[in-house]
Parts: structure tokens; sequence; C-alpha cells
């Protein structure tokens, strides 16, 4: 019974997820971007396959920094707020619904409508969802603060922006300025998910120590073999804490 | 005229012998410093219609939302015998609820119709069957943006029907219908308390509504019910009172304004020949009886409802 409403959700959810132009814009400008990457990569290469960490896979890497976590937050910032402010959301939960499957329901039928693209690189597949899941974590959170749609989406682009640009440049900063300890500077990366993703994603593809960065060499030194459990153990801790937070905001709010 | 927790409505005596399916007990809900709902508490029986008066911000649709579960409040509601704060969800199985502004997705009317189906466990028949019950079986296959108004609130209330409910929360029902689909609504509504002895609670600013539907009115003011009426209370006093324009003969004109006021009226000859009074509604004939017993001939009248004066 219970399965059965949470399914019933999810799918109608999944439905409503699909026909967000946004996602679909971004998993658009990915694919376009992601494929002439790969194509001006293997030309200058003059072969195909998985060639390791290279120009290709550093840019992809690169991309999916960037379209991951804006795919994520707006579509998860969009869920909630969008709902509310079209009265959905009070209509499903004014039914026989809890909160929590309303909650989640919105996050595996979103999850599975970003899935698509995320699929794209099956190397990276398993960050790369651990990833998305954050940023719809985070998204769905902020959808759960605020009440309009309109302020979720600018909530979740200045989110992107602190996530991909202010964290990198305060770790550029930090290190120029303090002059941190390589364990400080992993530290440093382990809070900000996306680095977390960066630092896996170019390990998972036998990258060279150069290409690691001081913190990754660091890293390779302190855990060895166990280093891709320590970065999946945070990015799924990260994407436990993101969906415990918009599950606590969302139950908190108390409406709809 | 009840006030504080009056339970029946008065002269309903069957009511007392009916089931209670709703208790609202010292119900309070503050947004900040506002006091949204102050101390609610009333009772609503099996086929009673219970109408929530009150100007905006009175207090009516976040008292329906907390009946849901929606807003979390100080107090109690008991659902048929339930605790909506305890089990919510279960509440909610016995509760239907059509809002003020109908929000479906963007779906088909058999479609949006089956997937509240779903979540509340009730088979396709049921869904045909309130297809054709509520005249929307033309519309099945329609778009749902593109019904009317009140096509909408039908689909709303099927919606609401799907489990059979009980109980049916109503927001401003007739809000955004046309005068003929008012009227046709609350022949519905007012068939499913009858026949089917539903609870409904519905939050209202209309008159009509309140006299066609509801058998007590609980007057909401500043989040504080402050009384409970009868239909007929709440006229008067909404429209306390009513000014009649009378037409006398002219040289009688001074005696029938000083009859009227020395009756207890406030009454005065206006510039266009005739004499003003205002009464409570519901004692107009009086003044017209004052002025026969006087033997003072009224030729004609007008009536203005709480029109201003002269």
């Amino acid at each position: 019974m219970e399965l059965r409403l949470f399914w019933t959700v999810a799918r109608r959810e999944l439905r409503e997820a699909l026909r967000n132009k946004w996602l679909w814009l971004y998993a658009a400008g990915f694919a376009a971007l992601a494929l002439a990457l790969s194509r001006a990569g293997l030309s200058a290469a003059g072969y195909s396959g998985l060639g390791g960490f290279g120009r290709t896979a550093a840019s992809l890497i690169n991309a999916l920094l960037l379209f991951v976590p804006l795919m994520g937050l707006s579509v998860g910032a969009a869920a909630l707020a969008g709902d509310r402010e079209r009265g959905t959301l009070l209509y499903l939960l004014a039914q026989p619904v809890s909160r929590a499957q309303g909650l989640g329901a919105a996050g595996l039928a979103l999850a599975a409508a970003g899935g698509g693209s995320a699929s794209i690189y099956l190397a990276l597949a398993g960050y790369t969802l651990l990833l998305a899941l954050t940023a719809l974590g985070l998204g769905l959170a902020l959808s759960a603060l605020t009440r309009k749609a309109a302020t979720a989406a600018g909530a979740a682009l200045v989110a992107w922006l602190g996530l991909v640009f202010f964290a990198d440049l305060g770790l550029v900063g930090a290190t120029l300025a303090l002059r941190p300890p390589p364990s400080g500077l992993l530290a440093w990366v382990l809070v900000n998910p996306l680095q977390t993703f960066k630092l896996g994603a170019i390990y998972s593809l036998h990258a060279t120590l150069d290409t690691l960065g001081p913190a990754g060499q660091y890293a390779v030194y302190r855990f060895g073999d166990a280093l891709p459990i320590l970065l999946i153990g945070v990015l799924a801790a990260w994407c436990a804490a993101s969906f415990g937070a918009a599950w606590l905001l969302f139950a908190r709010r108390g409406d709809a | 005229m009840g006030t504080g927790t009056v339970t029946a409505q008065p002269g309903k005596s069957s009511a007392d012998a009916q089931a209670e399916t709703v208790r609202v007990e010292r119900v309070s809900k503050r947004y900040g410093q506002r006091a949204a709902l102050r101390g609610v508490t009333f009772t609503a029986h099996a086929g009673e219609a219970v109408a929530l008066w009150g100007a905006n911000g009175a207090g009516k649709s976040t008292l329906l939302k907390a009946m849901l579960g929606l807003v979390q409040c100080q107090g109690e509601i008991l659902i048929g015998g339930q605790s909506v704060r305890r089990a919510g969800k279960a509440v909610r199985r016995l509760v239907g609820y059509v809002p003020q502004e109908m929000a479906f997705y963007d779906e088909r009317v058999r479609a949006t119709l089956g997937f509240y189906a779903q979540l509340k466990g009730v088979g396709a028949a049921r869904v045909d069957e309130l297809i054709d019950r509520l005249g929307l079986a033309g519309h099945a296959d329609a778009a749902v943006a593109a019904l009317s108004g009140g096509l909408k609130q039908r689909l709303a209330l099927a919606v609401a029907l799907l489990a059979d409910p009980p109980v049916l929360l109503l927001d401003e029902p007739t809000a955004n219908l046309d005068a003929a689909a008012q009227q046709d609504y609350l022949r519905l509504l007012a068939d499913l308390r009858t026949r089917e002895g539903k609870t409904i609670l519905f939050a209202s600013h209309r008159l009509e509504e309140v006299e066609a539907l509801a058998d007590r009115v609980l007057l909401l003011e500043q989040g504080e019910l402050v009384v409970i009426l009868t239909p007929t209370e709440l006229l008067a006093r909404v429209l306390p009172e009513v000014e009649l324009t009378l037409w006398v003969p002219a040289d009688r004109r001074l005696e029938a304004v000083n009859t009227l006021t020395g009756s207890g009226w406030s009454a005065h000859a206006n510039g266009r020949g005739t004499v003003v009074v205002r009464v409570r509604a519901g004692h107009k004939a009086q003044p017209f009886q004052a002025l026969q017993a006087r033997g003072i001939a009224v030729d004609d009248f007008e009536l203005a409802r709480g029109g201003a004066w002269n």
C-alpha cells in the first residue's frame, strides 16, 4: 500500500520533471559539449576508446563539474517551490500522502529524470550520480526554504556559483595566503562536494600523481587504495545530508 | 444563536443522535506575532453543513488546512475519532478537500482522476461512476486546462469524492463560478449532505452560499470563533438594517415621520417627497403596521439593503 503510494507519486513527479524545460536544455547543452569535446579529443589523438586521463577527460570532467550541479540544483529548486506556487503541492499533501512520501518520491523521480545524462559516461557514473543527487538534495532544500519558484531558482544559481567558482577561488586564495599543509588542503577539498567529485573522477581514470594536484597526491599517499571508498563515502554523506536538510526544512515548514 | 462551544444546530434534534464526525478543540495557530487561530472549538455531525464565515485573514482557510494536517497548530482536531496530528494520513482518507484555487497537473480529466484514485486506493470503476455522476462524461478526455471554472470545480469535487469520505472540506466553493453554475454546484452539495449524510465544512464569504447550504455558521474574527449563528441570524448580523423609502400623502408626511420616530425608528422626510426609515432586517413590516394603526396610507415603497442614509 505504502510502496504503491510512493510509486504513484514518483511516476507523477517524473512526468512533471521531464516537462521541465531547463532539464532538457541543460541536458542538450551538456550532451553537445561532451560530444564536441570527445570528437576534438579523438581527432587529436587519432584513435578511439577510453585512453585514461588526458585533455579530453579533463575537459569532460570540468563539463560534468559545471553541468551536473547546475542541473541538480535547478531541477531540485524548481520542484517543491514550483509545486507550492502552482498549488499542486497543497493539493497533493491534502491527499492520504505523507510529507516523507511526497519528498522522497519527488527526489527519486528527479534523480531518474537526470539519470539519462549521468549515464553517458559509465566510468564516472557512480561519482556523477552521487554529485547529481547531492545537488538535487541541495536544490530541494532551497525549494523547501522558499515560497516562490523564481526565488528558489535564483538561490540555486547562487549556490551553483558558490560551489563551482567561489569555493574554487577560495581554495586557490587560501592556499596562497595561508600555505596550509596537504592535510588541510585535502580537508578543504573534501568540504566541497564538487572538489570531492573532481578528485574521485580524475583518480578513477587512472591519472598520474601530477594531475591529481597536491591534495590528491596527499590523499593517495595517506589513504592508498581506500581513497575511492573515502571519496564515495564523502559524496554519499553529502547526499544524505542534503536530502536530510531538505526533509527537515520541508517537515518543519508545517504548511504547503 | 449560540456562542463558544455550541455543538448542535438549534432545533435540529436529529443531529444529536447522529455521529460526531468533526471535533475541533482549542485550536490555535500563530504566524510570528500574528494569531491566525485563537482557541477555536466546535463540533460537527454527520449530515451537517457548517459554514466558516469571516473577512479575509479571519482564519477560515487556515482552519481548513489545519483540519487536513497541512498546518501545524496547537489544540486537538479529531475527524472520525482520529487525531489529525497523530494520524494525518488516516484522517485524510476520511476527508475530501476542494481548494479555492483549482491546482491540477497538466493532464486530461480521466488521467487526473486516475492519479488521485491510485493515491486513495480506489478502482477505475469509481472514476467512471464519478465522471458520469458529476456531469464530466463529455469532458473525460479533455485537458484539464481547457475546462471552464465550473467544470474544474466539479472535477475537484469528483477527486474529493473518490474514496467516498464522510467529511468534505471546501474553501470558497462557488467563488469562481457564474450564477447558473453556482446554483448547480450548491444543489450538488446539498444533495451530498442530505442523501449521503456527508458532513460539509466550507469557508465562505457569500451569503447565497450560506443561505443555500449551511445549517450553522461559525463567525470568525481575527482567528477567533466569536459566535455560532443560523444563516438567518447571520443575515441579520451582516445586513443589520434596511432602508425603506415610503410614499405617503403629502399632508400626512410630517405625521408619518413623527409616528415612526416615536416608535423608535430613525426616520425623516427627504427632498423627493417621501419618508425614509431604517429598520432591522427581519422587521420590515413593522413601520407599515405602525403607520396603518394611525390611519396613514402607504402608496408605494422602495427597499435598499445596507444603502447609504439618503
